[in-house]
Parts: structure tokens; C-alpha cells; sequence
């Protein structure tokens, strides 16, 4: 199990980018009235075959050749079904995939939340060719941060200069704090 | 909070810096393994330090980037260094406090910390 929802956030993140997907979004949202933390990565890459699809979450499923076991979703499908949650996955060859996922919110077997920030950070700063969008939601109050608004701000910079990327990680830092209140869950 | 605007002012600020493009001047990459085992490992912190740690020193000859799984996970989080002309020094169970020493001996004063290697964790 990862130590915290946000490296898995991370982890499935990656599998969008490694479909070659140009714009990759990413829901978080967490609700104390439904009892759930629920996060939806939808990605327009070159999407799976049904076939692949059905065994995607299974450990030894895996398209890389540097080992033969793959290990991101099974770790994601099994944190959300030990906790309550559920874990769901659509694809389209040529169209894209979403992953649906929650987690019982006041489960004890719950990961924490985590870097958050941190995590979304990483992922802009890391593939700074990619769009990302991500929608933060908490008790029905959200935050949307856009990389294709910033890029239409500081062309022709790259979101990776270290200054622009400072102005984001701050950015995501004070809305998701601000959202929650101070404490993250 | 932050605005548009501010980032409209970086955005100025950087334009006249990059007319004097320093691209030609990267001479340093770090590379830190992303894959699941890298993540489930600790590799965010680890990156997110070496991104500080760069940014405070002002270094803008290097560069922080990531791969995926070279294989050999029970060693992640996996962070390789290439110096220009010299060869790659790749550094093993890394954690965020290891990331000063190697930013300071390694990238700034040309030494390589040993004992970090993967020859120091297989010896």
C-alpha cells in the first residue's frame, strides 16, 4: 500500500502520460456528508483494448518489459476496497481512459491525504509538455487549476522554468490549504 | 492568494532572461526514478527536495527530471546524476535528508558521495 493517497495520485498519473496523453484531469473530490474521498483521472491517451481493460488490475499485468509485475492499480483497487470504497475503469482504444476510485473518508484503514500538493506539483514540473487540469473539491467548496490558463499566460516560457514553477507549487499549496480548512484529512 | 497577474509579471521578468538562453549552459541532470516502486518508496520528497535545494543555490545549470522502473526496485528510490563528460553516478535509497549532501559535494564540488553509490549499498 502506498503510504499516502497523493503518491497513488501520482502513480495513476503516470499511466495517463505514459499513454501519451496530451491532456490528463484529475478529480479530487472529499465529502464528509457522503463519507468518501473520491478521485477521477480521465486522460485522452491511446486507451486499452477490453481485454487488457479486464485484467488491468490484476499484479501481473503489466506493458513494461523492466519487470513483469504491475503494480499501481492493484495497490489503488485494493486500498479502495479495504476501506469501503470502489475502484472502476473505463477505456477506449484511440479515445482515452478514466479511472473512478474512492475511499471511506472516517475508515481506520484509510491512507492519509498527504502531500497533495506536492504530488500535483511533481506531475506538472516532471512532464511540463503535458496539460493537466485538476479540480479540488471539498464539501461542495472547489478550486480549479488549469495549466493550459497558465501557459496561455507565460508563453512562450516553460511551466518548468523555476520561477513559473514556484508561482504553481505555491498556488496549489494555499487553495488546497485553504480548502481544507488548515487540516488535510 | 497567488494571482494571474503575478505570474504575468514572472512571465516579463523571464522573457528577457531567456533571450540570453541558457540551455547550452545544462551540464548537470538529475534523474530520479517514478515509477510505482520509485512512489511507493518515498521518490516525491526526495524530488521535491532536489528541486528546493537547486532553486536556493540558484543553480541554473542543472536540470531535475524522471525516469520509470530500471528494474531494480528493492533499491529505490533511485536517483541518478549526469555530470557532462563524466560518468553517470546512480545513488540508492535515497531520502530527502541525503539530497543536501549530494546537491553540495556531488554537483557543486565535483565529489561524488561514495556512500550513497549502488557500488556502496552491493558491496
Amino acid at each position: 500500500m502506498m503510504r499516502e493517497l497523493a503518491d497513488n495520485i501520482m502513480d495513476i498519473a503516470q499511466n495517463s502520460i505514459r499513454a501519451n496523453a496530451s491532456l490528463v484531469e484529475i478529480d479530487i473530490e472529499v465529502s464528509r456528508e457522503k463519507d468518501l474521498i473520491s478521485f477521477k483521472f480521465i486522460d485522452n491517451g491511446c486507451g486499452m483494448s477490453e481485454e487488457l481493460v479486464k485484467t488491468v488490475a490484476q499484479p501481473f499485468t503489466t506493458t513494461r518489459t523492466t519487470r513483469k509485475v504491475g503494480l499501481g492499480l492493484p495497490l489503488l483497487s485494493q486500498t479502495a476496497s479495504m476501506t469501503g470504497g470502489e475502484f472502476k475503469i473505463e477505456s477506449e482504444v484511440g479515445k482515452g481512459t478514466t479511472v473512478s476510485v474512492s475511499f471511506g473518508l472516517s475508515h481506520l484503514d484509510r491512507p492519509p491525504m498527504g502531500d497533495v500538493a506536492g504530488a500535483l506539483f511533481s506531475l506538472v514540473l516532471m512532464n511540463p509538455d503535458t496539460d493537466f487540469l485538476f479540480v479540488y473539491d471539498v464539501d461542495g467548496k472547489s478550486f480549479t487549476f488549469d495549466t493550459r490558463e497558465v501557459r496561455a499566460v507565460v508563453a512562450p516560457i516553460p511551466l518548468d522554468n523555476p520561477e513559473i514553477a514556484a508561482w504553481i507549487k505555491e498556488n496549489i499549496e494555499q487553495e488546497i490549504t485553504t480548502l481544507h480548512g488548515g487540516m488535510i484529512l | 492568494m497567488k494571482s494571474l497577474a503575478e505570474l504575468a509579471a514572472i512571465r516579463s521578468k523571464m522573457i528577457e532572461q531567456v533571450n540570453m538562453r541558457r540551455d547550452e549552459n545544462v551540464n548537470t541532470r538529475v534523474v530520479v526514478g517514478m515509477a510505482t516502486c520509485g512512489i511507493a518508496a518515498g521518490a516525491r520528497p526526495v524530488m521535491l527536495e532536489f528541486v528546493e535545494e537547486i532553486k536556493k543555490r540558484g543553480l541554473e545549470h542543472v536540470t531535475v527530471g524522471q525516469t520509470g522502473c530500471v528494474g531494480m526496485c528493492r533499491l529505490e528510490p533511485i536517483v541518478e546524476v549526469y555530470v557532462k563528460g563524466q560518468d553517470k553516478v546512480t545513488y540508492v535509497h535515497m531520502t530527502p535528508e541525503k539530497v543536501a549532501r549530494i546537491v553540495n559535494d556531488h554537483i557543486v564540488n565535483g565529489r561524488p558521495v561514495e556512500e550513497y553509490t549502488i557500488g556502496a549499498a552491493q558491496a
